[in-house]
């Protein structure tokens, strides 16, 4: 793709997260979805650039804040939307939510609320990939608090010393909920873990999309050609509190204004500007078309049906419906 | 005495017991600077430091493991999994080295730490936020297992569970802490404030471990329940009508099979109620310690009502949840019978 249409495509996939994370959180404060919630609001750079080097058949697994990978990945948005409101339409028949979103249709294989738990689940979806032989690679989203537990240090080892084509992306964005990195580790860049394990690692802005995108392209294709793993880790701050309804008062209200200043879609927008001709016209539209897409999601999922209680029993084990 | 809620009743017993023993500390994810999730320990580190109130990492092995190596070097450590699912990682430090530790050493090693993790659904939590896992624990040998319904409660066994020098698993209905749960989702939320068990001394008192509470009497059947559970029952007692004696057991392990099995004696009918799934639930065991003590008693085949086999299903919180509906249809089966 040429690089002028490269980045509005860019630009509007980060529009399409935004929009997405904006719509849930209105339909959370008018209790059209309820539940335990966790947006990516400023984080959309880093599912953007990750995703757009993956083709369908790869495999992206996140945690409990991970609407913004499924979505990044390709999955319908109208499906996620209805699953986040319990909605028989949803990926899962609304058996999931927020935190257990699953799109096996667009590669996301599953999003998990315990944390650290998708990042060995990675591992094995890796080893599928490279004995599947069609060069396909796995890519697993965790943030600096799951680095922190010991599956995160268990998953490097095997995934060097196997060489599975699997990409660890770290969201570095300073919390862990309501503590700091900093009162939970001395080794605040989760990169020099990897190179401990012998694995390529970078860390990066993960608020500038194009640093993203580049590092991805590179990490992605070395996966794929069989090199082993990669691991980039990605600075970046969530603009929201921990989870909706969260006042966040343990946070320094300068940091978020400077944050505000570093908005990734804010700043690719005003760097295309220059780089790509992009038109406020242009980004007007861009916004508007994702908005447009998220409400027609919004609206199926409110006109969508109640799963039926009936369903609840189905699909525990196999051989059950 | 003060008015408390569930979260006030745990805090002021954690209070009462740094304050009278410098061996206890608390750790766990969140506790320390913030307060904890469910604002739990709120306030503690400021009172009493950061050597003894302080977070963790995301670690729960890690964070049970050093409260195992800790009990057995003379401290006597409270830590809080911020969620009783999250608890998963940590079993193997639970079961195969704090229940074991006193009987591997001949008794000269023992744990004497305390496990406090909020369980339970009613807040949306879906699979992986909302659930029971009591009966993982209770089939440990070595394990305590404790889950309070109400402000009084709370603070006393929690108070026992510290002082005890065993380890204890202490479950708190997240759902109670801020007010007692009658099981109907669409009625006004109620608080503790005005409720007789809300009135709670500040001071050190303990309510025993093993010991189950008569909630209400009643002569025409029992119910058995423990947490959430307990208000359900009540509610559904109330609304049926029928004279039903509703036991809080409190302590699940070690059991109180005395007051069980006189109320089941007297009766002859008996529910068991539980939210976590019914297959091999707490439920199971309850159902054959009352078979094996008042077999002869009873009048009819016992009730269980429980949660679905299922993982707790998002959009079906309220189906899944055993409300008092379902507690109502076993109450006339077995009166009925
Ligand atoms: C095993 C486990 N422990 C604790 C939690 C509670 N919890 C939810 S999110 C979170 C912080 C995660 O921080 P991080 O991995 O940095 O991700 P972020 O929230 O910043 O995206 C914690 C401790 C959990 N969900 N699972």
């Amino acid at each position: 793709m040429p690089e002028a249409a490269l980045h509005r495509e860019l630009l509007a996939r980060m529009w399409l997260n935004r929009a997405f994370e904006e719509k849930v959180s209105e339909l959370y404060a008018s209790r059209v979805i309820t539940g335990l919630l966790h947006l990516a609001i400023g984080q959309e750079a880093v599912a953007v650039g990750a995703c757009s080097h993956l083709r369908t058949d790869d495999w992206v697994l996140g945690g409990h804040r991970s609407h913004g990978h499924a979505v990044a990945k390709g999955a319908d948005v109208k499906r996620l939307m209805a699953e986040i409101a319990g909605r028989a339409t949803g990926y899962c028949g609304g058996k999931g939510g927020s935190m257990h979103l699953v799109a096996m249709d667009a590669g996301f294989v599953t999003a998990t609320g315990v944390v650290g738990g998708q990042i060995p689940l990675a591992l094995g979806a890796a080893f599928a990939a490279k004995e599947g032989g069609r060069q396909q690679v796995a890519v697993v989203f965790f943030g600096d608090g799951a680095g922190q537990s010991g599956a995160f240090h268990e998953s490097l080892n095997i995934a060097s010393l196997w060489r599975l084509p699997l990409v660890f992306v770290c969201e570095n964005n300073g919390y862990a909920e309501f503590t700091p990195l900093s009162a939970h580790t001395l080794v605040e860049r989760l990169a020099r873990h990897a190179e401990t394990y012998g694995m390529p690692a970078h860390t990066l802005d993960g608020n500038d999309l194009l640093a993203v995108h580049d590092a991805m392209g590179k990490a992605v294709s070395q996966a794929r050609a069989g090199k082993g793993p990669v691991f980039v880790e990605c600075l970046t701050h969530r603009m929201r509190g921990h989870y909706e309804g969260d006042p966040a008062k343990y946070r320094e209200l300068s940091q978020l204004a400077e944050w505000k200043e570093k908005d990734p879609i804010a700043r690719f927008a005003r760097m295309i500007e220059t780089r790509s001709g992009l038109t406020a016209a242009e980004h007007g539209a861009i916004e508007a078309d994702a908005r447009a897409r998220i409400e027609d999601a919004a609206q199926f999922a409110i006109a969508s049906p109640w799963p039926d209680a009936d369903e609840a029993d189905t699909q525990v084990s196999a051989g059950h419906g | 005495m003060a008015a408390m809620n569930m979260v006030q009743a745990l805090n002021s017993a954690m209070d009462v017991m740094l304050g009278r023993d410098p061996d206890v500390l608390i750790f766990g994810e969140d506790v320390g600077y913030f307060g904890g999730v469910f604002r739990v320990t709120d306030g503690l580190q400021k009172k009493y430091g950061r050597e003894r109130v302080f977070d963790t990492p995301i670690t729960e092995g890690g964070i049970v493991a050093l409260a195992v190596g800790m009990g057995a070097y003379g401290l006597r450590p409270i830590v809080e999994i911020q969620f009783a699912d999250y608890i998963y990682p940590a079993m193997d430090q639970l079961i195969s080295e704090a229940a074991r530790l006193r009987y591997r050493s001949g008794a000269e090693w023992f744990a004497p730490m305390t496990v406090r993790a909020p369980c339970g659904g009613g807040i949306f939590g879906g699979q992986t936020h909302s659930q029971s896992p009591e009966a993982l624990f209770t089939h440990v040998s070595g394990l305590k297992t404790v889950i309070p319904s109400n402000p009084y409660d709370a603070k006393g066994l929690l108070i026992s569970a510290i002082e005890d020098d065993d380890p204890v698993v202490f479950l708190e209905p997240k759902r109670l802490y801020n007010g007692p749960f009658g099981g109907r989702p669409d009625q006004p939320a109620k608080s503790w404030a005005g409720h007789p068990d809300a009135e709670v001394p500040l001071e050190h008192y303990r309510v025993p471990l093993g010991k189950a509470n008569i909630v209400r009497a009643g002569q025409a059947a029992t119910v058995l329940a423990y947490g959430t559970m307990v208000h359900v029952a009540l509610a559904a007692v109330a609304e049926c009508g029928i004279d039903a004696e509703v036991i809080d057991l409190r302590t699940l392990s070690p059991v109180d099979v005395e007051t069980i099995a006189a109320s089941v004696d007297k009766t002859g009918r008996c529910v068991i109620v539980h939210e976590a799934t019914r297959f091999s639930g707490y439920g199971g065991e309850l159902c054959a310690l009352v078979q094996e003590h008042c077999f002869y008693r009873l009048e009819a085949p016992i009730e269980r009502v429980a949660g679905w086999d299922t993982p707790y299903p998002h959009a079906f919180e309220w189906q899944y949840f055993p409300g008092p509906d379902r507690v109502v249809q076993a109450l006339r089966r077995v009166v009925e019978a």
